[in-house]
């Protein structure tokens, strides 16, 4: 009986530690793939980017996960037979270009290209579902709005056009955004605050502040630069925020959408350190549907960004005559973009054809020229598809080294400047000087101001004179802005006699806003965009009129319907205009005294009718007085007679 | 025999304590989240308030690092300090002096910025309440098993924080807009830090679960700057955000570091003020929350056994190219500047156009279009 009795717990126990086991051991078998789980996820995303990783990934798997093995191997088997079949012709293309121009301050002017060409079609209902080079939120922007052209820019600085010539791509400084939409787009202002919203999300930028008060529809000015038949500027939308500040979270989207983003190619020099270190910043976006062929039957469309820099001699260049790719960009260049069909490096040297000016190093013996901005340029190439342009130390580094600083620069023909004139805080006047160089040739200009409706135009005042004569307009329209709901819109087609300035200036009265619409920091001023001027401007050369022939990119932006004339755009400085601000302080301050003039009015009012007045014993002695001090202070009331 | 049962069963509850004790423990530190999304927002204007930004984007920084992405992170910086012109050093935001850390980076995406930081545009970001056109990237798109962090910094007083010095927000409104957030299951678990002065009156009114605060000064405390940089010649960082950046280094995805930790960082000897915190309304223990709960987004993965058929690779749909197609219209460029269509253009609309204010022409005869001047300011326009 006792031994019985000493066996039964024995036997408890052993079955109770028994059925403890069984239930930890599942329990460990559970834990163990979790922790697993999240090494397998960094394969499993590495897997989606390159198709090359696959059968790594399998392998990885393979360990991981002893139980599907059989099941992984399968797997493989089925994707290989989809790799070898022939891929479909791609139909987009990529190019990249940089163009380097050494100006005669001493600055240094790199300009970035890079297109894609893309042939396919947006419109009539497609649904284009697979991107390869162009970028998906972009394409999807066009299908969404049905925009026909899109040109968008941020800058920083302003281009001085007489120290540094013509820009090759000019932009106003601030945010510029004009958009041609397709005519199947039924409300065009419903359409446009849209796409604004979506494009700030997309550049980081405020955007969404384009609205009714600072949008215009030219009438005249911003045709379309790509192809198309219908012009009606119903169509067309035009706005400026030159408050806009551009900065790294403005250019990290932007070099998200180059389809080797900014890991290869010319664009691993795009270091915002450097690039917002300099007097000049321009970054852009271009869509517009461009000809395919020389017969222009089928159109694609091409994606260009572009990326304007001018670094200056005594910031970046630390007041020495000598620019390479690694001063400016603290990088050279090791590789083009393995997607890119082509990939140039262009050097200036129509200035320097014995090399007395300037040393260019590594020598390179491929020469290109082409016409740009109404003058046939040299250039040296560099070539970055070939792998001999890297030399033996596999690597780019261009040096441009000054030896004289003698030498003009060509004095551009057109040239703009704009002012505010006149004293106080009430009235002012806008001036706006346009000089034509020209010798003997006059050229006509169209000029597009754009000015809110917080400054009230005089337009009866308005006066254009050339050379102290009145120079009639051909052309004017004038759209007069209507309080908080649009702004002030003047087009006019102006020719500029040869050599001379043309002055326009017209009257303004500035108007008071409402408290509530002035901005936190009312004191800096209020900015009025920059005034446009597009003209024809008569070359010294005959400009190429071939469309598709191979063009560098810098050439082929503005398209050229004739010889004689290439495009121009100018922008003038935007203007700085204090309004009459109000004390902000005012209000708190008014309250205080009111606060205190009622208190003390009330206050002796009520003292005046309720206080009662009480005989009293005419004044005692001095001693006794005394005495009655000391009592007050001791605190016992009354006084002693 | 008694002893004995009460010593086996004794034994055997060791055993399975020591056996659980480590899933359990696993469990206990788990948390009920599935992502994390920051919102980071700078009040503060002007160049003298660099240390604003620079603590904002201290924290983008560390939080970044720690996982979450940029599409997770709504960063609102009121002003722009690193293209800034009185910035020696452009596009660069420094913490440390000597200038040893840039805390812009080359990578940073900025949501809301300048103008666009205020008190409404923070709240709508919040509640959710934005209009439909407001893109992704500036919407905090949480669900209830979203854990939020959210970090303001600025100017502060006793219950409310500046915003741009023209408004403010009070600690009602705040308090208002994270029970919306609670209504509308906007969020798991909320953590809020804020570096102001008298920090600790903006957590006070808090009244929804799941919130977890804490604040670099109580009230009727300043915070203080910590080191101005003689270069730049402004104070770079806030003494609490600058400690808590240092923290925030030591912290890696695997870390097990917990809120108890936090709470410890930049005391009074280091910050001058006293930090504060309040876990009243938080449901877990503050010891068992993990700093990568808020900070990170270390997800949670649940391991399945099926199987899925991968089906075949789906064939682009080529168009063939009608070839009995040759009425295809030629295509031309558009001329840039076609000067007499310009001017003959307003030939059409002068004569249809019964408003004459709105467009005029030249034709060298000023009779032959009656300009009349605008008789008030702002008049209509044709309709």
């Amino acid at each position: 009986m006792a031994a019985h009795r000493c066996c039964f717990p024995v036997w408890l126990f052993i079955l109770c530690s028994f059925s403890l086991f069984i239930i930890a051991g599942s329990q460990e078998t559970t834990v163990a793939p979790e922790q697993h789980a999240s090494v397998l996820d960094n394969p499993q995303t590495a897997a989606e980017t390159a198709e090359q990783t696959a059968g790594e990934s399998g392998g990885v798997e393979e360990r991981r996960w002893e139980g599907t093995e059989v099941r992984d191997a399968a797997a493989q088997k089925q994707a290989e037979p989809a790799v070898l079949q022939p891929t479909p012709q791609p139909k987009d293309d990529f190019q990249e270009e940089l163009v380097v121009r050494p100006l005669h301050s001493g600055d240094i002017y790199a300009s970035f290209q890079f297109r894609t060409l893309w042939e396919t079609d947006f419109m009539r209902g497609n649904k284009v579902s697979h991107y390869r080079l162009f970028p998906k939120s972009l394409g999807q922007v066009i299908s969404k709005f049905s925009v026909r052209e899109l040109h968008i820019s941020f800058t920083q600085g302003y281009w001085r056009t007489m120290q540094w010539g013509q820009p090759y791509l000019p932009s106003p400084p601030g945010a510029e955004l004009w958009v041609w939409f397709q005519d199947s787009v039924t409300d065009v202002d419903a359409t446009w605050k849209e796409l604004t919203n979506v494009l700030s999300g997309i550049f980081c930028a405020s955007l969404n502040f384009i609205d009714s008060t600072n949008t215009v529809q030219p009438s005249a000015s911003f045709k379309p630069l790509g192809i198309g038949n219908v012009t009606d500027h119903r169509f067309l939308r035009y706005a400026t925020l030159p408050r806009e500040i551009v900065c790294t979270e403005n250019l990290t989207p932007w070099k998200k959408l180059l389809p080797c983003g900014s890991k290869a190619g010319l664009a691993v020099l795009l270091k915002s350190e450097k690039l917002f270190h300099s007097s000049f910043h321009s970054q852009a976006v271009h869509i517009r549907p461009v000809c395919q062929d020389w017969q222009c039957k089928t159109t694609s469309w091409e994606l260009r960004q572009t990326l304007n820099v001018v670094f200056d001699l005594h910031n970046s260049g630390q007041g020495k005559r000598e620019w390479s790719l690694f001063k400016m960009f603290s990088r050279t260049l090791t590789e083009a973009c393995p997607l890119a069909s082509s990939s140039k490096i262009y050097i200036d040297i129509t200035d320097n054809p014995e090399g007395e000016q300037f040393e260019l190093s590594p020598a390179t013996s491929l020469l290109s020229q082409a016409m740009v901005l109404g003058d046939r340029r040299t250039f040296s190439v560099y070539d970055l598809t070939q792998q001999d342009t890297f030399g033996s130390v596999r690597s780019l580094n261009l040096l441009i080294r000054w030896k004289s600083t003698e030498g003009d620069m060509l004095r551009p023909l057109l040239h703009a400047e704009r002012y505010v004139a006149g004293y106080g805080l009430q009235t002012g006047e806008i001036h706006t000087l346009m000089y034509n160089h020209h010798p003997y040739r006059s050229f006509p200009v169209l000029l597009l101001d754009s000015v809110p409706w917080y400054l009230r135009l005089y337009i009866h005042t308005l006066t254009v004179t050339s050379k102290g004569k009145d120079n009639k307009p051909s052309y004017i329209h004038y759209q007069p802005s209507k309080d908080r709901v649009r702004p002030h819109l003047l087009e006019m087609l102006v020719q500029l006699p040869p050599n001379s300035v043309t002055e326009v200036t017209v009257q303004f009265e500035r108007a008071l806003l409402k408290w509530t619409e002035y901005t936190p920091d009312p004191n800096h001023g209020f900015y009025v965009g920059s005034s446009v001027i597009s003209s024809l401007v008569p070359s010294t050369v005959a400009m190429d009129t071939n469309s598709t022939r191979e063009r560098p990119l810098f050439s082929s932006f503005f398209p050229c319907k004739e010889e004689s004339s290439y495009f121009v755009r100018v922008y003038t400085e935007p203007l700085l205009v204090n309004l009459p601000t109000p004390d902000f302080s005012m209000p708190y301050n008014v309250i205080c005294l009111t606060c205190t003039v009622v208190a003390v009015g009330y206050g002796s009012l009520y003292n005046l009718l309720t206080r009662s007045f009480q005989i009293e014993e005419p004044s005692p002695g001095l001693a006794k007085r005394i005495a009655n001090v000391i009592r007050k202070m001791r605190g016992f009331p009354g006084t002693m007679g | 025999m008694k002893t004995h049962v009460l010593f086996n069963l004794f034994a055997t509850f060791l055993l399975a304590d020591g056996l659980n004790i480590e899933d359990s423990a696993g469990q206990f530190f788990s948390s009920g989240h599935t992502n994390n999304w920051a919102v980071l927002v700078c009040t503060s204007r002007f160049w003298f308030n660099y240390r604003h930004v620079a603590n904002t984007l201290s924290v983008y920084r560390s939080v970044k690092r720690l996982g979450i992405p940029d599409s997770h992170i709504v960063l609102m910086l009121a002003d722009d300090m690193a293209c800034n012109h009185r910035n020696p050093k452009p596009a660069t935001v420094f913490s440390h002096k000597n200038m040893e850390l840039n805390v812009y980076g080359d990578d940073v995406e900025v949501d809301y910025r300048g103008y666009e930081v205020t008190v409404e545009n923070f709240l709508r970001v919040l509640t959710g309440r934005l209009p439909p056109s407001t893109p992704r990237s500036k919407r905090l798109l949480s669900d209830d098993r979203s854990n939020i962090l959210i970090y303001l910094t600025g100017h502060g007083g006793n219950g409310f924080l500046k915003f741009q010095d023209s408004e403010e927000i009070s600690n009602v409104e705040l308090a208002d807009a994270f029970e919306q957030m609670w209504q509308k299951r906007r969020y798991n678990e909320l953590l809020f830090i804020i570096d102001t002065c008298q920090g600790a009156s903006m957590y006070e009114r808090f009244y929804s679960p799941n919130l977890m605060a804490l604040a670099s000064s109580q009230v009727g405390e300043d915070s203080l700057s910590h080191q101005p940089d003689l270069a730049i010649g402004v104070h770079l960082m806030d003494r609490y955000t600058f400690y808590l950046l240092e923290f925030l280094e030591d912290i890696h995805p695997a870390s097990k570091a917990n809120m108890n930790d936090l709470f410890k960082v930049c005391p009074k000897s280091q910050c001058v003020s006293t930090p504060g915190h309040r876990t009243d309304l938080f449901l877990r223990d503050p010891g068992s929350v993990l700093i990568t709960d808020f900070f990170g987004s270390v997800r949670k993965v649940e391991i399945t056994t099926e199987a899925i058929d991968l089906t075949d690779p789906i064939k682009e749909v080529e168009e063939r190219p009608a070839n009995g197609d040759v009425h295809k219209e030629m295509h031309s460029y558009v001329d840039q500047l076609p000067v007499s269509e310009i001017i003959h253009q307003n030939g059409k609309l002068c004569a249809t156009s019964t408003n004459k204010m709105s467009l005029c022409c030249f034709h060298g005869d000023v009779s032959e279009c009656e300009m009349q001047l605008p008789r008030g300011l702002g008049v209509e326009g044709p309709p």
